[in-house]
């Protein structure tokens, strides 16, 4: 396969996760401003969101006040954000484009139509869009190229890129996400415990999709130990960050026996190497570490392995 | 002027359509309704929007399809087809011999200005003789009928001829939407075509080749009006569609990058312009070829398809001596006309088209796509004056033809079926062996009385038939 063939079928899975990930920043932060609030208002929490998503420094540059349009315009529309919906969803649909022949009719329908939808939406007066709906739009979307991806795609090594792409990704935005969690809390220490600590673990749980799932895995009281436990090391858990990287392991294994000696498999033993290290915890230990310290060394560690996919398969050997 | 009408003769209708008339008298006018849009749906959904070769534009505009199909009895298309596939010789032969001993110029039959002054010829090949003496694989003859059995070539297309998806994507949809047709008519199929072409790249692969072949097609990019063609094209063959990055040159060889690291190519189907293909050779700025990639083709290590060069055969200037390389390199009288054309780079033609500009079609040397011509019974006076003024400015310029009285096709409008003029450009391969599928594209002008069947123009397309024995 070309290269540049790979690259793009792996760039389409990350930019659809990526899309993903943007709504659902949008709906944390949402939820997280209907508290009743801490004392510096809902400037913070969004503040926050930016921070963990990377883009707070553009943000501020360009649109200095933050407001709840503002706020949305960025996460949702703006195409300067490069991990804005409109961005991602055109990028994935541009990548999908130029290797057209490599998909099936299905998944350029999904992803095409997802594309003509969202330039529709566009267009709508933003009075008349909630953030919900904003969420809800993304996500069906997503799942549906993703559907129509597992429904028709050949299992073949286009299929590993492109599932490897979602992986990546994900791990890396829950990871994000979590992150989202520890600077919020960063100014009140003494909320820890707290109802509105409990809240605020929920409200990541509800925009991961997984609140009813936490309920089945675990039953009983929400607790920061418990949520950190099903969105980190829960290997049931669709989202959770052991999840999404077998799912990455899984596709370098594959890709892997596929090629056999012919490339240096670097990707795969690094992946291997932090899936190991991962197992190696539990959620004490984490808290112990410090959750921003794992999370900052976690999403390094995805960070290595995505270069190094690129060293290994992107580049062509030349 | 009266037009030949390719379906009805008087109120008789022409054999081959026998079975099509039936077909449009018993249709119902909202089912012909409901099954254009349905095609339009189609073609939409497929994603088939481009431009043909040159014409610029809007990429993303669907080109107009008729549902009425264009039909050639077998002994009409054995006559074209011996006629198109002498030309396709003749023409290779003369760029085999203008990079080589050029002895044609020297036998005086063509002005060596018009073969080395001109903007296609590539010095950078002079004495690279590729694979099998072949040139130009992919030879895009436009041609038009005026009578019975009267048809004139309008120019060759030696480069990299577009349209062919558009042959192949017509037959699929009609086949789609009229599978009872199909079943009544014999038609001869041509989705053959792009094994042909995979057939036929292979044959011209270089002598360092020792395994199978490696082809590729070399695409500007996704933002080409072409591009759906391009992948299109690639998908149907099973090849790579690489662009330029995807390209380069390690010793001797050409190399794509995989996923598996380089893979050796041996055969380039490049749809992108000779100036672009390699920056060290050509366009220094281009950044869509590979560099060193005309080194290794001199060396033999890779063949090009068309080969760098071939263009300087299909000038408008070099049109007129066709006729003359069919004797020339074969001994033959050429079946196929070309149109009368005064050059007005001659006194006594630029002094005949100057007096009858109102009767005459004047194009540019190097203008396609109907750009930057003149049709002179189609135009106003003042109209006529500007052009005349064009032509004194630059009289090497200009070419002129007569009008042609071009053939008329049932084509659906409003109003129902009424005649609209129509061109053919069937698809020639050259390789180990001269094919032609049995068909072509058929262009037609939608607009009621237009001679300019170019979609930029308001041009549509028809599925064009052959029937079998």
């Amino acid at each position: 396969m070309l290269s540049r063939t790979a690259a793009n079928l792996f760039w389409m899975g990350r930019h659809l996760e990526r899309a993903d990930t943007a709504a659902r920043l949008l709906d944390v932060g949402q939820r997280i401003t209907l508290l009743p609030n801490t004392a510096s208002g809902y400037q913070n929490e969004w503040n926050s969101l930016l921070q963990a998503s990377g883009t707070a420094d553009l943000f501020a540059r360009k649109y200095g006040e933050i407001s709840q349009e503002n706020i949305e315009e960025f996460i949702f529309f703006d195409r300067d954000n490069p991990s804005s919906v409109m961005s991602c969803i055109e990028r994935a649909r541009e990548a999908g484009r130029i290797v057209r022949t490599a998909l099936t009719s299905q998944v350029w329908d999904a992803l095409n139509v997802a594309y003509q939808d969202l330039r529709k939406l566009e267009k709508t007066p933003r009075g008349k869009l909630d953030t919900a709906s904003l969420t809800d739009f993304t996500t069906s979307h997503t799942s549906t190229v993703r559907g129509a991806i597992n429904a028709t795609q050949l299992r073949n090594d286009g299929w590993h890129f492109m599932n490897l792409g979602y992986g990546l990704e994900r791990a890396d935005a829950t990871a994000r996400l979590l992150d989202v969690k520890y600077y919020v809390l960063l100014p009140r220490i003494e909320f820890v415990g707290s109802g509105l600590d409990t809240y605020q673990w929920q409200v990541i749980l509800r925009a991961l999709s997984a609140h009813r799932a936490y309920h089945w895995a675990y039953g009983g009281d929400i607790t920061a130990g418990r949520v950190a436990d099903f969105l980190i090391l829960n290997g049931e858990s669709p989202r959770s960050l052991i999840t999404s990287l077998y799912e990455a392991v899984w596709n370098l294994e594959g890709l892997a026996k596929r090629y056999g000696d012919t490339v240096p498999n670097t990707a795969r033993d690094k992946a291997r190497e932090v899936l190991t290290r991962l197992q190696a915890h539990n959620i004490d230990m984490i808290f112990d570490e410090g959750l921003h310290e794992f999370l900052t060394w976690f999403i390094g560690e995805i960070g290595t392995i995505s270069t190094l996919v690129h060293e290994d398969y992107l580049l062509g050997g030349a | 002027m009266s037009y030949y009408n390719e379906m009805y003769e008087g109120s008789r209708v022409r054999d081959p359509y026998a079975r099509l008339s039936q077909w449009v008298e018993t249709m119902p006018a909202d089912f012909r309704q409901m099954k254009q849009a349905e095609a339009e749906a189609l073609f939409r959904r497929i994603g088939i929007t481009f431009a043909v070769y040159g014409e610029g534009g809007d990429p993303d505009r669907l080109i107009p399809f008729d549902m009425m199909p264009r039909v050639f009895e077998q002994a009409e298309w054995r006559r074209l087809e011996r006629g198109i596939k002498q030309r396709a010789r003749a023409l290779n032969a003369f760029l085999r011999d203008v990079y080589g001993r050029a002895e044609i110029v020297r036998a005086g039959r063509i002005p060596a200005r018009l073969v080395y002054q001109n903007e296609a010829y590539e010095k950078a090949v002079v004495g690279v003789v590729p694979p099998r003496g072949v040139y130009s694989h992919i030879i895009g003859i436009d041609l038009v009928r005026t009578a019975k059995d009267e048809f004139f070539v309008l120019e060759d297309n030696c480069r990299t001829p577009s349209g062919v998806s558009y042959m192949l994507e017509n037959r699929e949809i009609m086949m789609r939407m009229f599978p009872g047709l199909f079943r009544g008519n014999r038609i001869e199929p041509v989705d053959q075509y792009p094994d042909l072409l995979r057939r036929t790249l292979e044959s011209v692969a270089p002598a360092k080749c020792h395994d199978r072949p490696t082809c590729v097609i070399l695409t500007p990019g996704h933002f080409n009006s072409a591009y759906y063609e391009h992948s299109f094209l690639a998908n149907l063959m099973g090849v790579e569609l690489v662009e330029g990055a995807d390209l380069f040159v390690d010793g001797e060889f050409v190399y794509m990058r995989t996923t598996q690291g380089p893979k050796r190519v041996d055969v380039i189907y490049r749809r992108i312009d000779d100036p672009f293909l390699d920056p060290l050779c050509f366009r220094p700025d281009s950044m869509l070829g590979v560099p060193g990639l005309m080194d290794v083709y001199r060396s033999g290590g890779v063949s090009i398809c068309s080969a760098p060069g071939a263009g300087v055969a299909d000038d408008k200037a070099i049109y007129t001596f066709v006729p003359e390389m069919v004797r020339f390199y074969l001994g033959e009288e050429p079946l196929l006309q070309n149109v009368q054309t005064w050059t007005l780079w001659k006194d006594d033609d630029y002094k005949f088209v100057m007096e009858h500009l109102p009767d005459l079609v004047v194009k540019e040397v190097h203008g396609s796509g109907g750009y930057g011509m003149l049709v002179g019974p189609r135009s106003t006076r003042e109209e006529i004056e500007a052009f005349r003024a064009k032509i004194e400015a630059n009289p090497g310029n200009y070419i002129a033809q007569p009008t042609l009285a071009l053939s008329t096709c049932p084509t659906f409008v409003e109003e129902g079926l009424a005649p609209r003029h129509v061109d053919l450009r069937p698809y020639c391969l050259c390789g180990d062996r001269i094919e032609l599928v049995p068909g072509g594209l058929t262009r037609v002008a939608l607009r009621e009385g237009s001679l300019v069947v170019n979609s930029s123009q308001g041009g549509g397309v028809k599925d064009t038939w052959v029937l079998s024995e």
